[in-house]
């Protein structure tokens, strides 16, 4: 079963974060994307630039529209995510537990079954 | 290129007998399945380019072990020339006809191992597919199946398993195991648990395939012969299984003259031969309920009463919510919709139905046949929302759109 666990993180959380608690996220994500590919169930893992760069498109009256994102305002946004092929739902969610993010407050992490996939997806 | 299917189909059945070729000779489960795997990655680009070997057996063994010695003398580079002797002395003659098969699987599906690590390192070290293969099958990139496959490996090698039948209660555990992962790679292929593509045919076929090998080694053993039977009678659907837009077909819908008589005939009588047995198992009573659809010619002449008492047996000897739902239905048909939905409730305190999609979406056709179109309407919702597959979805959609009445 794939699963997409998508990072929601709050900018104004992390930059509160002192520079250790920053590396410990970083070798956090770092050791856990080195479990998932030894046992085999990662199949890609990506992170998104901050969202004040996001770029938001409409297409109104068949113009295109393009604006400076995000889309929605908010609090949180998505920060990146991984993309995992593991046993069971429980699975995924164990998985998702050792995620570094999971255990800062106003941080978390959401867990969801792929239902279709296409196109290559080669490491 | 006439012959790549056969080139392709000798490949799946001499990878076993090769592999358990070099473990008798070399017994390193990990670097021998690896150098069978190259041996033959190497015969499917030279055999249909040049022709296959006058002795294709012997010629994956010369070049497996090779390839193994290779291995060998890489990895203690120091030792260098002592290799270099004992690859001179590999022996080319074959060795005597024993069916390997079944050993492989006991190794490939190790307790030790997930679910997960079964079905790919079977696919791979018994069924003889490629690692690209698997992970096609599996809609994974092959890295992620090539670390999968290796860290299995691993496993089995650290658990220190040999090459050899287990004995006594032991073989019957881990038979059971073997079976459990034949009818995982089955299903698999029959219906993709998530994604658009309904019918992997080849992991099915695979699975068939493999379990007839089993079969053909413990004709005596009644789950197996189920298990088989539950196969082919399964398969002989697949045709009906679906309209032309790729839709879902129930079982009631189906256009039986689409299934195909010589996968019911054959899993009929495998049938009726494990039920002479001794002994009853679920592959057993699960063959013998389809066997009771495929003899009805059309949905209305099912003999349901013989379903739910299949049923019945079956949820007795081995429990689970799923038989119970299923049992809820053939219920309905001999007992009415309220006994069925009387049945049904009785898994709602299950932790392990609680939101699931199959008992939605079965109350929901119970309750569509009670008179309750609304409850029905709104189950079928729910239980297109709670599938992950789109063909599902698509169904259950379709379903509850029959029910919505214009409201004034």
């Amino acid at each position: 079963m794939q699963f997409l666990i998508s990072m929601h993180i709050n900018p104004a959380v992390l930059d509160a974060l002192t520079d250790e608690e920053k590396a410990a996220i970083g070798d956090g994500h770092g050791a856990f994307i080195a479990a998932l590919k030894e046992s085999g169930e990662l199949i890609t893992t990506q992170a998104l630039v901050d969202p004040s760069q996001a770029a938001v498109v409409t297409v109104r009256n068949g113009q295109p529209v393009v604006t400076d994102g995000p889309f929605l305002e908010s609090k949180e946004y998505l920060g990146g995510f991984y993309l995992i092929d593991c046993e069971n739902k429980e699975r995924a969610i164990e998985l998702a537990a050792q995620i570094p993010d999971t255990r800062i407050e106003g941080l978390g992490v959401e867990v969801r079954q792929v239902m279709f996939a296409d196109g290559q997806l080669e490491a | 290129m006439t012959g790549a299917r056969s080139i392709e189909d000798l490949l799946r059945e001499l990878a076993p007998q090769v592999l358990g070729t070099l473990l008798r000779r070399h017994g390193q489960f990990e670097g021998c399945e690896d150098a069978v795997q190259e041996a033959v990655l190497a015969a499917a680009v030279q055999w249909p380019r040049e022709g296959v070997p006058d002795n294709p057996r012997g010629w994956l063994v010369t070049v497996a072990s090779r390839r193994f010695i290779d291995q060998v003398r890489s990895d203690h580079a120091r030792r260098e020339r002592e290799s270099a002797t004992v690859a001179a002395d590999v022996p080319p003659e074959d060795v005597p006809d024993t069916d390997d098969t079944l050993v492989l699987l006991f190794l490939c599906c190790h307790p030790t191992l997930t679910p997960a690590s079964q079905t790919a390192l079977t696919l791979r070290a018994v069924g003889g597919l490629t690692t690209a293969e698997i992970a096609h099958a599996f809609l994974v990139p092959e890295a992620t199946m090539a670390a999968r496959i290796s860290r299995a490996k691993q496993r089995v090698k650290a658990a220190g398993s040999s090459f050899a039948l287990p004995e006594g209660a032991e073989r019957e555990e881990r038979l059971r195991v073997v079976l459990h992962v034949l009818y995982l790679i089955f299903n698999e292929g029959y219906t993709a648990s998530s994604g658009s593509e309904l019918h992997r045919a080849d992991l099915a076929r695979e699975a068939i395939r493999l379990t007839r090998a089993v079969h053909a080694q413990l004709p005596g053993d009644g789950e197996v012969t189920g298990l088989l039977a539950l196969m082919l009678l399964t398969d002989a659907r697949r045709e009906a299984r679906t309209n032309a837009a790729g839709d879902l077909v129930p079982l009631a819908e189906q256009d039986r003259a689409k299934w195909d008589r010589l996968l019911i005939d054959e899993g009929t009588e495998l049938v009726k031969a494990s039920l002479a047995g001794p002994e009853l198992g679920p592959y057993q009573l699960q063959a013998a309920i389809a066997a009771t659809h495929a003899d009805a010619a059309t949905a209305e002449l099912t003999d349901w009463r013989q379903v739910h008492a299949l049923y019945l047996i079956l949820d007795r000897i081995a429990p689970n919510p799923m038989v119970t739902l299923n049992r809820a239905i053939a219920l309905a048909e001999t007992m009415g919709p309220q006994a069925g939905l009387a049945l049904l409730a009785t898994l709602d305190d299950d932790g392990r139905m609680a939101g699931h999609h199959r008992l939605l979406s079965v109350r929901a056709h119970l309750l569509e046949r009670a008179g309750d179109p609304a409850g029905a309407y709104e189950h079928y919702r729910r239980a297109a929302k709670a599938t992950a597959s789109l063909a599902e979805q698509r169904h259950l959609e379709s379903r509850a759109r029959r029910l919505r009445t214009p409201r004034p």
